[in-house]
Parts: structure tokens; sequence; C-alpha cells
């Protein structure tokens, strides 16, 4: 008998199967986890489970009895929670608030929060969550917020757990606190849906994995029994190489030189202290470090997009302190931001258009100021080639209609066809699965095997361990850490980024 | 027309129609025995008589104008309510010209006065632009600011430069040789009231104004200019990443602007009507029409020249209800229902691709098409 089971679900689109004949069955106390490819139909799936689409076909059942779900309230009359990968939260509410939204205990319209509270309490010591339930949500870690959507789900007896991708925002401490939370949660006897792509987070905590590749059930595995590798060729649907094979880096000349950048930041503290490093030909410079230590101000002070305050920057020996960033382009750098809908894309525009959003001006795509359609297109058809971008109408497709993981295929490729001596990653494989991730890491390889500085911030340590030739530990606005990923473990990356450990400041700052 | 153009039309369409009878119901509450002719009077007046229809054509042209300038600011991102101020900026420059510089042969004079109409309304526009790009400053607040500077501006220099019109309280009425050549079109546009020939006013001012929709679409669609354009008005911050320049785009684009509403301005007082400049604190309802006729064209330089047409029809056609006893409050407080409705359009849009698109979305988000794209390259 399962708690959930979602029998032979077939729910079809207008021209496509999104679930093709799923089975998917929960046992009580299992933690199961759901792998797939970005656009396999796992989310798909989860809205047919929470009642948002009617399949065309197959019934789910909770304990062996057929249920009908129409909505979210149906779902959450059976116990079904669910942590979203974007929390659901109200900022300028407490954490009680939060948690007892839309449950509140009232007495004749009055709240009556002591009873919450003491559950809430209650609740967060059994897990040890060490939280502040009177704190409201904007001040606190990601990682915290995240344990109020759980203390959300427990509040409300939740016996069914769904999470989609709860790691994704998490430093490598907090997926640890996560990880055994979870494992508690089931040894309580709840039952655990866990979305993912990490493997290795599936061979830590799940009991068994479901596999969905292009809207059909791949099969369903005993994780103890399966290696990393036949997982992820169930996903991909052909052999993965988890991590690469590269060569040793031949280091060139200094492309990028930073000396004693400094910006400040909104409070009393500065973004950016004194930073000072050199990416050098034939690299891949990692800057590691927890979200939110300073990444995003120095990659806005290294590309323009905002002015360098203190400190001067040079690139190929030029002095790009204030350049402009259509000149720090024409000198020799390409970015690929950190938000791909912010800065990466114009949505609204077609693929084609975004795919010369730096050049449009150029002699080759315009003559007397009118845009050349038929090169643009000819451009665009080449590049969806080379970077196997996959969309419905090719370089007429509205960008905004393309999935995460080809829109980022599109900056991938506009950037990498650029050609520049400086090529600026930011979090490049974010939320992509591992077929993408794997083919991104190679073309940053590529890149640097013929002879380009890559500088490359990400937040996934594996990533930064995998890719990087040497890391760089950010930690409040500074660098802390100047290592060889040889020469390094896990867990003292960790301890720099959490800024336990750091070097001496000439060790930090010599190699 | 593609899936889109589809949507576009039906939801034009939709919400005319429920402006139509919530207009009905005003007339029904104002004056039930007169509703019916009224109604039909305002739907029927602009197809009453080819003469009809040229004034149709007459009165659209300021308001495409108007509605070019307020569309073309919106690509940009930006919401020029300044056109009135432009307007009335670039009316009274062109009347002067052609009040006061009669020795310049006619066709010449006619083209200075349409370019220097359009340089004071561009140097109108342009003050909003710049405040927004170097100061930061809404573009709202400045526009509004400037349409009354602009008014009362105006307003003195007609009466101080010698070209006021005491008895009328207006600009004196321009020789003849500086209005608008017809292009014969009067002759068509005619109306047989028994043996009297009674002639529309409509002249080359329409087809200017189509013209320069069509400009504007190029502009917009077949251009780098465009192309940096409208990329900070989808997206700034892209825009801003990929290195184009905002406050160039913010600047050029409001000049543009400008100068259309400047356009507009000069050619509706340059038709031989009789219509003169007012001296009076009244800012010019043109501007704020323009605003009503680029929603309702989508903000599509195309849809402008329907959108303009449509309100020119419905305000003429508004105008004969007076005759039937409504008084002319009603008459604009029903038309503009009817224009207010139409605003909606991109509500009934966003609602109808909805209504039609849930699935869809989903299949694309969740499910790109994959199989056959990749099938396909493949084998190549």
């Amino acid at each position: 008998m399962y708690i959930i089971e979602m029998r032979n679900i077939t729910k079809e689109f207008p021209g496509i199967i999104a679930n093709d004949d799923i089975t998917l069955q929960l046992k009580k106390g299992e933690i199961h986890a759901l792998l797939g490819e970005n656009g396999a139909g796992k989310s798909t799936l989860m809205s047919v489970l929470f009642g948002l689409y009617k399949p065309e076909k197959g019934d789910i059942y909770a304990n062996g009895e057929k249920v009908n779900i129409t909505g979210p309230g149906d779902a959450n009359k059976l116990g079904i929670g669910m942590v979203h990968q974007h929390f659901k939260l109200v900022h300028n509410f407490s954490v009680l608030e939060n948690i007892i939204l839309g449950v509140e205990t009232t007495s004749h319209g009055v709240l009556r929060m002591n009873e919450a509270r003491e559950k809430v309490l209650a609740l967060s010591k059994k897990y040890d969550f060490e939280i502040d339930i009177d704190e409201e949500v904007r001040h606190i870690t990601v990682g915290m917020q995240q344990r109020v959507e759980i203390l959300k789900m427990l509040y409300r007896d939740n016996e069914i757990l769904i999470f989609d991708e709860p790691t994704a925002v998490l430093t490598p401490q907090e997926i640890e606190a996560l990880m055994q939370t979870m494992q508690d949660m089931a040894a309580e006897g709840k039952s655990i849906l866990f979305i993912t792509h990490k493997l290795d987070e599936i061979k830590q905590v799940a009991d068994r994995c479901s596999v969905l590749r292009k809207g059909k059930l791949i099969g369903t595995v005993d994780v103890a029994d399966t290696t990393k590798e036949e997982l992820s060729e169930m996903m991909v649907g052909r052999k993965v190489m988890l991590s690469l094979d590269k060569e040793k880096a031949k280091v060139g000349d200094t492309i990028l030189e930073v000396k004693g950048l400094t910006q400040r930041g909104k409070g009393e503290k500065n973004a950016l202290t004194d930073i000072s490093f050199q990416a050098k030909a034939g690299e891949i410079l990692c800057i590691a470090g927890i979200e939110g230590n300073g990444q995003t101000d120095l990659v806005y002070a290294l590309s323009g997009l905002r002015p360098i305050e203190a400190g001067r920057v040079f690139l190929n020996g030029a002095d790009i302190t204030k350049a402009k960033i259509r000149k720090r382009g024409e000198l020799g750098m390409a970015h690929i931001p950190e938000d791909r809908h912010k800065h990466g894309l114009v949505l609204d525009y077609t693929l084609g258009y975004n795919l010369i959003l730096q050049k449009f001006y150029t002699k080759r795509f315009q003559r007397g100021g009118f845009l050349r359609m038929k090169t643009i297109r000819e451009f665009a058809e080449k590049l969806i080639a080379r970077f196997d971008i996959r969309s419905g109408q090719g370089p007429i497709t509205p960008a905004r209609s393309m999935s995460g993981g080809n829109q980022q295929k599109i900056i991938i490729a506009r950037e990498i066809e650029r050609d520049t001596d400086l090529l600026i990653a930011v979090q490049p494989t974010r939320g992509l699965d591992v077929g993408a991730i794997e083919y991104i890491h190679r073309q940053l390889l590529a890149q640097r095997d013929a002879g380009k500085a890559v500088l490359m911030i990400s937040l996934e340590l594996e990533e930064v361990m995998n890719v990087s030739d040497r890391i760089l530990v950010m930690y409040e606005g500074e660098i802390v850490a100047d290592v060889n990923p040889k020469d390094v473990t896990f867990q003292e990356l960790g301890l720099y980024m959490s800024g336990a450990k750091r070097m001496t400041t000439g060790e930090g700052k010599t190699a | 027309m593609n899936r889109d153009g589809v949507f576009n039309f039906i939801s034009s369409i939709l919400v005319l129609i429920a402006g139509l009878i919530i207009g009905f119901i005003i007339l029904l509450i104002s004056d039930a025995s007169q509703a019916w002719p009224a109604f039909r009077t305002i739907l029927t007046f602009g197809v009453g008589s080819a003469r009809g229809m040229g004034d149709v054509l007459l009165q659209a042209t300021p308001i495409i104008f108007t509605g070019l300038s307020v569309a073309f600011a919106f690509k940009t991102g930006l919401f020029n309510i300044g056109a009135t101020g432009q307007f009335t900026f670039g009316a009274f420059v062109a009347i002067y010209i052609g009040i006061e510089f009669v020795f310049i042969p006619p066709w010449l004079r006619i083209i200075i006065m349409i370019v220097a109409a359009a340089i004071a309304g561009a140097l109108w526009g342009a003050i909003p632009g710049l405040l927004k790009a170097y100061r930061n400053v809404h573009e709202v607040i400045t526009c509004i600011m400037t349409n009354y500077i602009g008014m009362f501006a105006v307003n003195y220099m007609i009466i101080n430069l010698g070209i006021f019109d005491q008895g009328r309280a207006t600009t004196l009425p321009l020789p003849d040789s500086s209005n608008l050549p017809s292009l014969g079109m009067d002759r068509v546009f005619t109306e047989q009231i028994g043996n009297f020939t009674r002639y529309s006013n409509v002249n080359l001012g329409i087809v200017l104004a189509i013209v320069a929709a069509i400009l504007v679409y190029i502009i917009l669609e077949k251009t780098t200019f465009g192309y940096g354009l409208k990329a900070c008005g989808f997206n700034s911050d892209a825009a801003k990443y990929a290195g184009i320049s905002e406050k160039n785009k913010i600047v050029t684009s409001m000049v543009i602007c400008g100068a259309l509403a400047g356009i507009g301005g000069a050619l509706t007082f340059m038709s031989g009507t009789g219509l003169s400049l007012r001296a009076d604190n009244v800012l010019a309802p043109e501007g704020f029409m323009g605003i009503s006729v680029a929603f309702l064209g989508l903000n599509n330089p195309i849809g402008v020249i329907f959108a303009g047409t449509l309100v020119s029809y419905l305000f003429l056609g508004g105008n004969r209800i007076q005759a039937l006893g409504f008084s002319f409050e009603i008459m604009e407080i029903v038309v503009a229902v009817i224009i207010y409705f139409c605003a909606f359009v991109f509500l009934m849009k966003t609602f109808l691709a909805g209504k039609i698109k849930i699935g869809k979305s989903k299949k694309q988000q969740d499910i790109p098409q994959h199989d056959a794209a990749k099938e396909e390259e493949e084998t190549e």
C-alpha cells in the first residue's frame, strides 16, 4: 500500500504529451527522489498532484483509495505540502505569522497566537531548527527562510512533503542540515518527494528514485543499488561525464588585473574591500563564496554595470576603470550575467535578436542604419546549430517562450561567439540539469584551452572544484583565500566561505 | 495575420462593443426617447456621406500624430503625457510663420511651417527627455509641467507677437496660401444637399499622417536605432548590460515624439476650416486623445492610423447628437466612455490570451519541443 500513488497519469498539451503514462508510488516514510532534466515533465506531474491540471488519463490513490483532487485545497486536505523553489513568504511578516498564514487560530475574529506559538516552538525544537520565530522574514537568511517553509508544512500536519529543488540556494553547511532534517522527518514517518538534479544528494538521502525523461517514466530504482553514472544516464539518455577530463592549464599572460578595488555597500560595511587579483590566459579562475558576499558587486564593477569608486581594473594592459560597457566589450570582455532575465535577455525580442544584443550596430549586422535581417537570420541559425539551442521556430522564436536551459544557451552562445580574451561567467549553470551543465562546462573549458581567461563566479562547490584551475574565496567583500582545487578539500573551502578561516594577507595576495 | 495579431484585433473589437453598450445606456438614462436616434447618429454619421468620411480623415490627422507620439514613447518605456505641450508649441510656430512670412513662396512656406513645427515640438519634448536621462526626474511629472508652461508661454506669445485676433481671442486666421493643399480630395469627399454641394476640408494632412506612421514603423522595426530603442523599452537592465546608452535613447525618443506631436499641431491649423489656436487657459485635448489613440492602436504605428480614425469618427458623430437635444457634455461622456473602454484592450487581450493559452504556455515552458527539433538537427 502506498500513501500516494499516481497511476498511469497521462497529461497532454496541444501537440505534446507532457506526462505519458507515468506511475509514481510513494511509500510511507520514504524519501523518494524525482529526477529529470528541465522539461522532463516533473512540474507537470506535481501540478497534477496538486490538482492544477486535470490529467487525460490516470488516477490518484491515497492509502489505496481513489481520490479526486481538483485543486490545491483538496491536496492540502490529503496532507500534501510543498516547498517551492522560490519561497512563498510574506517578507514583512514574522516567521510565526508566515507559518500560520491561512490557518490562523482566532476567537471572535481576534488572532490567538499562543497555541500556535507553542506548536511552532515545539516543532522547531524537535527538528533542531534554531529559528527566532519573531524575527521578520526579510531579516533572516535564505536557509532560515526555507526552514520557515518546512515549518509551514509541519504546522499543517502535512504527511506528504514535496521539496522542489531545495538545495539550489543553500550553502554546503545548510545543505547538510537540510539533508539531516529530511532524514529525521522520514524517520518520523513523513513521506518525502524530493525533486532535484543533484545526484550526490539523491545518493545521500533518497531511498528510491524515479527518473523522468521527455514525459516518460524511465524507471524507479533503489538508490542503494544504482550508481550516479547510471542515474545520469537514465536521466539524459546517454552517458554523461560527471567529472571533466581536463588537461593541465597552459597559463599565459595576464588578461585581467584588478588592483585595490573597493566599493561602498548599502550599510556601513563596504561591499568590496581592497580586492586585488589577476586572471591569466588559459586558466579558469573561480570565485567561490556564499551568495551575497560581494560577488555581484565585483561583477558589476568589472563589467561596468556599476561605476568603480576606488581601485583600478586593467584588461590586456589597458586601464578600463572608467570605460563604458560597450568599450569594455570591444576591448575583449564578454559576460554571462548572473540573472538571465534581468540582464541577459530581452525576453520580448526573438532568439535571433537576442543573439546580436551587443553587435547589432556593427557593420556586419547593419547597412546605413538598417538591420540586415538576412544576415541576422543566418547568424542565428549558425549559432542555433552550433550550440544546439532548441526552440519552436528557430531565429524568430520569442525568447520568452523558451525553456530556462535554452534561454541560458542563447546567452552562452552569444558570449562565447564574441570570442573575447576574457569571459566572465556568473553562475552559468544555475538551475540547469546535468546534461546542460556538462555542456556549459565543456564550453568554458574549450575557451580556456583556446587561450582565453575565464573568470567564473559560482555558488556551487562541486562546480568550483570540478571546473576551476584556481579558486579565490570571497567572504564579506574580501578575498580570504587563493587556493588550488587540488590542494583543498570541500570542508576547508566551506570554512573559508563561512568566514571561519582565512589565509594570511600575504598568502592571499600572491600566487 | 499571426496569432498575436488575431488576439489584438479581436480584443479591440470586443472592448469597442462593450464601450458602445455602456455609451448607449448613458444615452438611455439621459433621454430615453432620443437615445436610439442619437446612438444611430454616432454610429452612422461618418459613413453617411462622402463628406462625412472626408471630415473623419481630417479630424483624425492631429490625433494620429499625437497617437504616434505617445506610442513611440511607449516603445522606449516612456509615457509621453506631454504631447499636448509639444502639439501647442508646434502649432504656434507654424501659425506664426504662416502669418508673418508670407513673402516666402507658398509651397516652400508650407514645408518650412511643418519643419519648424517639428523642431519646436522636438525641443519641447527634449526637456522632459533630458531631465529623465540626466537627472532621473520622472517624465510624467515634467511632461505635465511642460504642458502648462507651453500653454501659457504660447498664450503670451500669441498676444504679444502681433498675431492676436482680439475679437475671437485666438490667433489671426492663416492666409489661404499657408493652408495645406487638398490634392483634389475635396472633390471626392462631397455631400449633395439639394442643389448645393458641400465639400470636405480633407487635405494633405491625412497623407502625411499615414506616411509618418509608416516611417515610425520602419524606424522601430527595421533600423538599428529602433532595435536599441525597443531594447531599452522592453528591458532597460539588459540594454544597459549590452552597452546600449539608455540616456541617449531616452532623449532621442522624446525628441522624435515631440516632433511628431509638433507636426500634428501644425497640420491641425493648416486645414482652412477657420480653426485658430486659442489663447485661453485650456490644454489642447488632442495631446491627451493621443494617449487613447495609442492604447487603442496597441502602440503599433499602423494600429494608430485605425485607432485615430475610429476616435475621430465617434467624435464627429457625437457632435451631431446635440441637434437631438443632448448637451455637449453628454456627448463627450458617451464618446469618452467608448474610448475609455477601448483602453481596456490590453486587459481584454491578456484575458483572452489567458483563457486560451494556459495549456499552451505551460507546454512551452515545461516541454520545449525537443524531439522534433532535436531529430531534425541530428539528421542534418
